[in-house]
């Protein structure tokens, strides 16, 4: 969808008045990215009778320096320079009246480090923008001048797993159930018996932060003794995701400060703190040796429908760049929401120095990540140790995987239910090593290895036809069908 | 008093939760860290605390050794002159980006595993400080077995 630059030059260009983005200088269908700019990414639905160039471009503006009519005091500054340039529009395949535009912005437009100035340009006003139907924005190219003004991850993959001495395979988790209403005390029952059982770490839910039934700091004294009395009986460290999520910053460095008091390996927040909070928390977890946890609490109200909104491949690339430890990003196999082409795009750009582009797990750029940490993907929701296989074979090792109901549900009690996923982990990584056909195997590998673990064999009857096989919504453009989920 | 975990046996390292590895499965696991291009290191002490990182180096990493049947014989030489150790097996990675272990396994342990004593101490308010003490380093270096 190229047509030539339409941008009115010289003083016609700032007579007062209404002028179309197109001709302002928002739409440069020649124009070549630069290496050191931001680029992003929009699916664009125009109103009926809207062009999808000049929505492209009121977006660019929009997002940029624009505003809605003519301004004289453009010309004392580069605006050459500060305007974003729609520079690419094209038809989204097998979905009428939806655009994909390629906006290119100067790194001049952002300040460094600032995860809240990047969206207050990129998604700030545009997304109420009349002329659009629905806007969503899809990916986003970071120029490696821009992620290096972040610290990124406070402990990174490699640092997490040398401080916890664990290597070779994915880590086990579990969130604490119910979720509320436990006290203290009953709260760090469950966290002892999974950790003593086998898991690495426990975990607790997002809206766990300092209610009637259990003050925060209840709650982290007896996690702490929990999490104590099993490294000595394991010998192994242990953590429990210690939530300081609260109503203001000051709370909850209180909060971390005493985590750290107490010992804990590991805090976490959840995301609707806010992209400062979360810089800053992350600032803070590196300066204490602290791991930082992410639940992404809330992104499902924005990331999930595919024409409005914000793609979770963007909130994992700001959360990198933010600078948190772990962010839940889908099971592929469980409750929530996640193709598995979409699934492999988020956990590489959580995991990887340079992510190349690939349409067809949803990732539109080359990203090089020029040494950033690398972001430990969480996996959450549903699942359980019957499906060990396959959680290995989509989200590889780097991965936390935590079963929750899977482990406190296990009918022989909590330490069974950490045992049999424990071992249904090691068996399966043992066999992936070996050599083994282990995805196609898998089961009869479970099998063998429950004639000698009785708590495998519990877990493997009860869970056996436990599937979420629903269709997702995110899903990618380019792949030839959209994927079930297992 | 056997240890409280349900194993009653340390659980660091990848297969602490399987019955003991055999020289055919520990070569199989060498086989995929020489695949991998990593270097396989053998380590060995009487002092499993959980932070006790640095176990005591059984000669150099083997960056040149590439035959895990040869490496497995190094495993077995150090079974016999450290018979009542915990042995391990670490496998380095030196890619960029990594540049740390990639696997951690034990091949070897004592006959009996004495854990570790949680040693508390009253701290302000309900505080507690928490201690891990290794049983096994109760007595001094030079008269332990």
């Amino acid at each position: 969808m190229v047509k030539g630059s339409e941008t009115v030059t010289g003083k016609d260009r700032y007579k007062s008045g209404v002028m179309e983005y197109r001709k302002m200088g928002y739409w440069e269908p020649d124009y070549e990215p630069k290496a050191t700019d931001v680029i992003s990414l929009f699916r664009i639905t125009p109103q009926d009778g809207v062009d999808p160039i000049e929505a492209a471009a009121a977006v660019a503006g929009e997002s940029s320096t624009a505003t809605w009519t003519v301004v004289w005091t453009d010309r004392l500054t580069a605006c050459d320079k500060y305007r974003a340039k729609a520079y690419r529009v094209d038809p989204v395949p097998n979905a009428e009246g939806q655009y994909f535009a390629y906006i290119a912005y100067d790194l001049d437009l952002f300040e460094p480090g600032s995860i809240a100035n990047l969206t207050a340009s990129i998604i700030g006003n545009v997304f109420g923008f009349k002329p659009l139907k629905a806007l969503r924005l899809e990916d986003m190219r970071f120029p490696v001048a821009y992620v290096k003004g972040f610290q990124g991850p406070a402990t990174g993959i490699v640092v997490e797993r040398e401080r916890l001495d664990k290597f070779g395979r994915p880590l086990l988790g579990a969130t604490v159930k119910p979720k509320l209403g436990l006290s203290g005390r009953n709260y760090g029952r469950v966290v002892y018996e999974a950790l003593k059982g086998g898991l690495d770490f426990t975990k607790d839910d997002e809206n766990i932060n300092s209610q009637p039934f259990m003050h925060w700091r209840d709650r982290f004294l007896y996690c702490m003794e929990a999490v104590n009395k099993a490294q000595a009986a394991t010998g192994e460290i242990k953590g429990t995701y210690l939530n300081v999520t609260a109503g203001t910053m000051e709370e909850m460095y209180k909060r971390a400060e005493f985590a750290k008091e107490l010992g804990s390996t590991i805090i976490m927040i959840d995301l609707v703190i806010g992209y400062t909070a979360i810089q800053s928390m992350a600032l803070w977890a590196r300066q204490n040796d602290m791991i930082l946890h992410l639940h992404r609490a809330g992104h499902g109200t924005y990331t999930r429908q595919k024409s409005h909104g914000i793609s979770f491949r963007v909130i994992a690339k700001w959360m990198r760049l933010a600078g948190v430890d772990h962010i839940h990003a889908g099971t592929v196999v469980g409750k929530l929401e996640g193709d598995p082409a979409m699934t492999q795009g988020w956990y590489d750009i959580l995991r990887e120095e340079y992510v190349p582009t690939n349409l067809q797990n949803g990732v539109f750029f080359d990203q090089d990540w020029a040494s950033l940490n690398k972001c430990m993907p969480v996996a959450s929701g549903g699942i359980h140790a019957g499906q060990m296989h396959q959680l290995i074979d989509h989200l590889g090792e780097d991965v936390v995987l935590q079963f929750g109901g899977g482990t406190i549900g296990h009918p022989d009690g909590i330490a069974a239910g950490a045992i049999a996923n424990r071992v249904a982990l090691e068996v399966m990584i043992q066999a992936r090593n070996e050599g083994r056909d282990y995805v196609n195997e898998g089961p009869e590998i479970l099998q063998e290895a429950a004639k000698w673990c009785s708590p495998l064999k519990s877990a493997l009857s009860i869970w056996k036809d436990v599937t979420f096989d629903y269709e997702s919504t995110d899903t990618s453009d380019f792949a030839p069908t959209a994927t079930p989920s297992n | 008093m056997p240890m409280s975990n349900p194993g009653n046996r340390v659980t660091q390292g990848q297969f602490s939760f399987l019955p003991d590895l055999t020289d055919e499965q520990i070569k199989a696991q060498l086989k995929y860290a020489i695949d991998n291009g990593w270097a396989v290191n053998l380590e060995y002490t009487d002092d499993p605390h959980p932070r006790n990182t640095y176990w005591e180096m059984y000669g150099m990493p083997m960056f040149d050794l590439k035959d895990p049947a040869g490496i497995l014989m190094e495993v077995n030489e150090c079974r016999k002159t450290f018979p009542n150790m915990y042995i391990r097996v670490t496998a380095f990675d030196a890619t960029h980006g990594w540049e740390a272990p990639r696997m951690s396994y034990i091949v070897n342990r004592p006959s009996s595993e004495p854990g570790f004593n949680l040693v508390r101490t009253e701290l302000h308010g309900r505080n507690q400080g928490y201690s891990i003490v290794s049983y096994a380093t109760d007595k001094p270096e030079g008269e332990r077995p």
